[in-house]
């Protein structure tokens, strides 16, 4: 299935956000993540399903006025 | 001494981390400022390349207060999403609250302001909302539970100042015990002095340090600034008045015609 990651198209069959965030190396990185545009907490993400189509936004600390 | 919902500040200078030559100039910038928070934001991070953590790691080791920001949203949902993704990240409850409604100007959509901080606070966040120094605006934004308003000086990085005196002074005058903080627009150390002369409780800004040609040195200029301002408000300034009013004692004069 097609997930959208950050805007970009990812072929893949995750198990779920968890696996899918291990599947592109962000391992023990510090991210926030939301799913079509809801907020993921990081200890929902090992049960929250993703799904051909769905968008993924993964973000981390940076620069801010 | 400066609260800001209950945390106590001892810098009335906040301080954004973005725009700088180097982050090792940011960091020296910070430190110059004498600050007690910068703040922050949140944007897509890759998996390989990491720039996030790398940033994340040089704010740390700065041992400051965070305030994360939701710039560059522009509808209630986008903000609230970004709010909340920020305070797990960040591990604050503290959000500076951007609604943007317009591209050239920055300026805060005030309507979407106002139901994402409602949101947001019952949510139990902390908001700081980068707003206009419109009152009924303010009183809505008090309504809906921010115990801290951010007016703008000028729009975002335009280094203008305030742009509107008589504005900021009625806020100031209607809001005596609510923290108010000029939020953007300030350009030279100057607009800051002005800003606290008027009776505003803090400062915030960026590009003004970041983009000088010498950020560390600016940053220490606007920190002089801040608390040359504040000083010169708690002492009472005069009153501009159109005559002159001589300083040197009449009495007394010499009669040498």
């Amino acid at each position: 299935m097609s997930i959208i990651v950050n805007g970009e198209p990812h072929e893949c069959a995750p198990s779920s956000l968890a696996a899918l965030l291990t599947d592109l190396g962000y391992g023990d990185a510090i991210v926030a993540t939301a799913l079509n545009g809801d907020f993921v907490p990081a200890d929902a993400r090992g049960e929250t399903a993703v799904a051909d189509g769905d968008r993924v936004e993964i973000l981390a600390p940076m620069q801010g006025g | 001494m400066l609260k800001l919902y209950d945390h106590a500040v001892e810098s009335r200078l906040l301080l954004g981390t973005a725009l700088y030559p180097s982050p090792a100039i940011m960091a020296d910038a910070v430190r110059a400022a004498r600050c007690d928070i910068v703040t922050v934001s949140l944007r897509r991070e890759s998996g390989t390349a990491r720039a996030g953590q790398d940033f994340w790691g040089f704010i740390r080791d700065l041992g400051i207060r965070v305030l994360p920001n939701t710039a560059g949203c522009h509808t209630v949902k986008e903000a609230v999403t970004t709010a909340q993704m920020a305070r797990e990240v960040f591990g604050t409850p503290w959000v500076k609250l951007e609604v943007i409604n317009d591209a050239d100007t920055l300026q805060p959509d005030v309507f979407g302001l106002v139901e994402a901080a409602r949101i947001l606070t019952k949510d139990g966040f902390q908001v700081f909302p980068y707003c206009t120094e419109d009152l009924g605006v303010a009183e809505r934004l008090v309504e809906a539970g921010c115990e801290v308003l951010m007016p703008w000086g000028a729009p975002i990085g335009s280094a203008r100042g305030l742009n509107n005196v008589y504005g900021l002074r009625s806020l100031r005058a209607h809001f005596p015990d609510i923290p108010l903080i000029v939020d953007a627009g300030l350009g030279v150390p100057s607009h800051a002095a002005a800003a606290m002369e008027l009776g505003y409780d803090a400062v915030l800004l960026n590009t003004a340090v970041a983009k000088a040609g010498d950020p560390v040195k600016m940053a220490n200029a606007f920190a002089r600034a801040v608390e040359a301002g504040r000083l010169a408000f708690e002492a009472d300034p005069l009153e501009p008045r159109d005559m002159a009013a001589p300083s040197t004692p009449v009495l007394g004069k010499a009669f040498l015609e």
